[in-house]
């Protein structure tokens, strides 16, 4: 049960009540402004508290609410979108989408992980699960716009790459291993953004990036709470605790200097305003695309070298 | 029997055989019994490769407690235990050597030091090495043996997988020539970046080699898997490794395999004292 859904519900019926008083006040002549107000104030009140300061995993639940924008509904408020499907070699992994796309009337080609909104959704895009294929695919188009010199934009959800049989027949991590090969020096400016859950290894495969966004209540983590849980006590059932630990907010990762930019979100999440969340990523993305636009090929990519090579690294002495 | 004399022995974790530890390193630390190939110290892997000296660099870069990492026992703690038990630094060992006459770049991995996971010292000693072989023109030879991203030092482990690739991607764009050996287990972040992006991927016979843990997979699938899955040698019949190389074998194929990149664009002058495989 998603912990987020859980609290919204006092709210919700909150907002029903404001509604209907609402709808009543406008058909009646007595004045019930003063008694809406108090609700009103009630409403923001228990918002604050419920929003104002998340812990960890209230974010996880939040980058997994079932409402929360998804990779798709970025690609769709693009100008223009022609999906490019495959690998070439075995088939086309449904959890990645791309192709070229118009972003504020710039020709860029876009690759997105989707988890699926509905059950159907959900099987049809493995849970937002790439296997081999999906970044094999994403190797393809990074290529792709390498030759043709147009940037690449990403829009990172997953919980992981998929852990299947069938992905570790066809090399899972030669795929991811490839993918970031790829990237580390291409040619043209990437621009990356954690919209929700990046998880591991098979989100960084989407995010060697020479600008790295992050939605503020996404999460972005070494693995999901409930694999670092399994690994560190063999238990994946004390997620909450690792996500408690693992500092995967917004406000860990751009101080520890991974995170380039945060993108705030409504009180209450992204899904309170979708429309209005993605608009104001694609601004950034395309904000982000500007400025890197600018730079000659070769400080690019010494930029980008520089960027992942100085995490972790020991202060100079 | 003594405890001295009994720490002497070891039971093949394979066949229950006991072995005499003398024999063992004797034998390379393959049971002769069945073939067990048991997991290397870092030193002593260097020892059975190179010529005569290894120079080890980065060596005194030592991990911090960047997460401030609180758990039953706290990190540093960790690190203090595995220090001792190991005797290593941190979970890989770089330097510079020669193999069979030819001058390399060498890193090898230890599962004794944190199961061998990947954090900021592991991705700085690695990146170092890479780029200390472009300076100097040699090839770079990696052994990995790893669990994957250390989860105590969370995002800044996995952004090493970033920083190892654009390390390797540099070397190789400038020419570099690069040998990577799987050993037992290769798993996770390390099989995810530097593991699988070398010109040759060779694999130590019955290693464990894969992205996902077998366990994982269990769990996510909620049925067994077959005994081969995720072995070096199920890789190779699925083709994404070169080759299965028992330990004996390994110093004589690795030295061939280095004789074909004599001529790569960021190569040292031809070995002029190139001694005879042992
Ligand atoms: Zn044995």
């Amino acid at each position: 049960m998603n912990v987020i859904v859980e609290r919204e519900k006092g709210l919700l019926e909150l907002e029903q009540r404001i509604a209907e008083l609402k709808s009543q006040a406008a058909a009646q002549p007595v004045d019930m402004s003063a008694e809406i107000r108090a609700l009103e104030a009630k409403y923001a009140q228990i918002q604050r508290e419920v929003f104002g300061a998340m812990t960890p995993w209230q974010r996880v639940n939040m980058a997994r609410h079932p409402k929360r924008p998804l990779g798709s509904d970025y690609i769709a408020a693009l100008d223009q979108f022609d999906e490019l499907h495959g690998d070439r070699h075995f088939r086309d992994d449904h959890a990645i989408v791309g192709g070229f796309a118009k972003l504020a009337g710039r020709r860029v080609v876009a690759i997105a992980q989707d988890k699926g909104r509905d059950t159907k959704e959900k099987v049809f895009r493995n849970f937002g699960m790439p296997g081999p294929e999906g970044y094999r695919k994403v190797i393809r188009l990074v290529k792709l716009a390498d030759h043709l010199g147009l940037p690449v934009v990403t829009f990172v959800d997953t919980s992981g790459a998929d852990p299947g049989i069938g992905s570790e027949e066809r090399a899972q991590a030669e795929a991811i291993a490839q993918s970031l090969y790829e990237l580390a020096d291409v040619r043209v400016p990437v621009v990356a953004t954690i919209i929700g859950e990046g998880g591991s290894g098979g989100a960084l495969a989407l995010a060697l990036a020479d600008r790295v966004l992050m939605l503020e209540h996404a999460v972005y983590s070494v693995a999901s709470p409930e694999g670092a849980a399994a690994i560190l006590w063999g238990d994946a059932a004390r997620a909450e605790e690792a996500a408690s630990r693992l500092r995967l907010t917004s406000d860990d990762l751009i101080r520890f200097g991974i995170v380039d930019d945060v993108i705030p979100e409504p009180l209450g999440g992204a899904h309170r305003d979708p429309s209005g969340i993605v608009t104001r990523v694609l601004g950034t993305v395309d904000g982000a695309l500007d400025a890197l636009a600018r730079l000659p090929v070769d400080e690019l990519r010494d930029r980008r070298y520089r960027k992942f090579r100085r995490i972790g690294a020991p202060p100079p002495r | 029997m003594a405890a001295e004399e009994a720490a002497q022995w070891t039971k093949c974790p394979k066949c229950g055989t006991m072995i005499y530890r003398p024999d063992l390193a004797a034998n390379l630390w393959v049971c002769s019994s069945c073939g067990h190939h048991f997991r290397m110290h870092a030193f002593d892997r260097i020892a059975t490769l190179v010529d005569a000296d290894f120079t080890e660099i980065g060596g005194d870069l030592l991990p911090g407690d960047p997460l401030g990492w609180t758990d039953k026992v706290p990190y540093p703690q960790k690190l203090q235990r595995d220090r001792e038990k190991s005797k290593l630094t941190e979970g890989v060992v770089c330097g510079f050597a020669s193999i069979g006459g030819y001058p390399v770049a060498l890193g090898v991995m230890d599962f004794n030091f944190r199961g061998g996971t990947m954090g900021t010292v592991v991705g700085e000693r690695i990146a170092q090495l890479f780029e200390a072989a472009r300076e100097r023109r040699l090839p770079c030879v990696v052994f990995t043996a790893s669990g994957g991203a250390r989860m105590e030092e969370g995002m800044l482990a996995l952004m090493q997988m970033a920083k190892t690739t654009l390390a390797v991607r540099r070397f190789h764009d400038a020419g570099g020539y690069y040998l990577s050996v799987l050993t037992d287990p290769t798993t996770g972040g390390v099989s995810a970046s530097f593991a699988f992006q070398a010109d040759v991927v060779l694999a130590e016979a019955r290693a464990a080699i894969g992205f996902a843990g077998r366990r994982v997979i269990e769990q996510t699938i909620r049925q067994k898997l077959p005994d081969n899955f995720q072995t070096a040698e199920f890789l190779l019949e699925k083709g994404a490794i070169d080759m299965v190389v028992e330990r004996k074998e390994l110093k004589d194929r690795l030295v061939r395999l280095l004789d074909y990149g004599v001529g790569a664009p960021l190569a040292p002058p031809a070995p002029t004292s190139a001694e005879t495989p042992a």
